[in-house]
């Protein structure tokens, strides 16, 4: 329960660097058997595109918790993460090739908070568009 | 076709808890290439004053009932899911969740409101140990693209 960043070592403004995260359709199969989603629009181009979509997309919740990812390799612990919410504002198309998509993230202290905690703003895009908008984390830090 | 608005205010527990299992944290964060040695290595979690593995933040989206995690799976309701694309999602952890938790979600459909040619279903969930402990509550958002009612103003009408 301890994270590798210390409260008294971040400010306001504190970067996290971007980070690319590729997401391919193996990737999009994986999450459906991790999570239990199975709608074929994250697996399937023909229900995709008959559902009147760009083709077959990401999990939302791949892709939060691609973004969360950004934090809780920062902090080190995943269990100081004491809230997370996002508005998914653009899906992530993932074409049937091998490169699949990228996912960038980055990261900014937007505020301090008491009990040492943190508010960090997350910035993720796919194809230079937000692709998550208001994404933030509360964070514990030692 | 729109979304059957008697569902709104309905309340949805699971009928048996959900156990947070080691092999299905492993999994879940295999799956979003999350190799932290928390979600993977027992010993790992333990030395960080973890009783177990952790699960990832977004992990508890696997807990609740449906395809996704929505009370929903009545077809009475007449939700498509191949129309659905999510909306918001939002998690309040009031502690790591971790393998051993055995945890009942109460899913409550809050809301189905209009927005355009598209309906927005909020639903909100609490996730609670069987001895009654909060560990996390959660919100999510799902549109429903198209399925709002009409608006063809009936032959005979003016619009004013």
């Amino acid at each position: 329960m301890t994270t590798t960043v210390g409260y008294d070592d971040v400010e306001v403004g504190t970067e996290l660097p971007e980070r690319l995260f590729p997401l391919r359709r193996a990737d999009l199969v994986r999450y459906a058997g991790a999570s239990g989603d199975f709608n074929p629009i994250h697996w399937n181009e023909r229900v995709a595109t008959a559902a009147g979509l760009p083709g077959v997309i990401a999990h939302g919740m791949l892709t939060m918790a691609t973004a969360a990812r950004l934090v809780t390799d920062w902090i080190g612990d995943p269990g100081a993460v004491q809230e997370f919410g996002v508005k998914f504002s653009s899906p992530v198309v993932v074409p049937d090739d091998d490169e699949g998509a990228t996912v960038s993230v980055r990261g900014v202290v937007e505020k301090k908070l008491d009990g040492n905690r943190v508010v960090v703003n997350l910035t993720t895009r796919c194809r230079g568009e937000k692709v998550l908008m208001a994404a933030r984390a509360t964070v514990r830090l030692s | 076709m729109p979304l059957n608005q008697d569902f709104v205010g309905r309340r949805f527990v699971s009928p048996v808890p959900f156990q947070v299992g080691r092999e299905h944290i492993r999994q879940f964060a295999r799956a979003v290439g999350d190799d932290n040695p928390l979600h993977h290595d027992v010993e790992a979690a333990k030395a960080a004053g973890y009783p177990d593995l952790v699960a990832p933040p977004t992990f508890l989206v696997t807990a609740t009932p449906g395809a996704l995690g929505l009370p929903t799976d009545d077809p009475a309701l007449g939700l498509d899911y191949t129309l659905i694309v999510h909306g918001e999602q939002r998690f309040t952890l009031r502690r790591p969740v971790v393998a051993g938790d055995e945890l009942i979600a109460t899913s409550t459909l809050t809301s189905i409101r209009t927005a355009g040619r598209n309906e927005v279903l909020v639903t909100t969930y609490q996730y609670e140990t069987t001895s009654g402990e909060e560990v996390a509550v959660g919100t999510c958002t799902l549109v429903s693209r198209g399925t709002a009612p009409s608006r063809d103003v009936p032959a005979g009408e003016g619009t004013r």
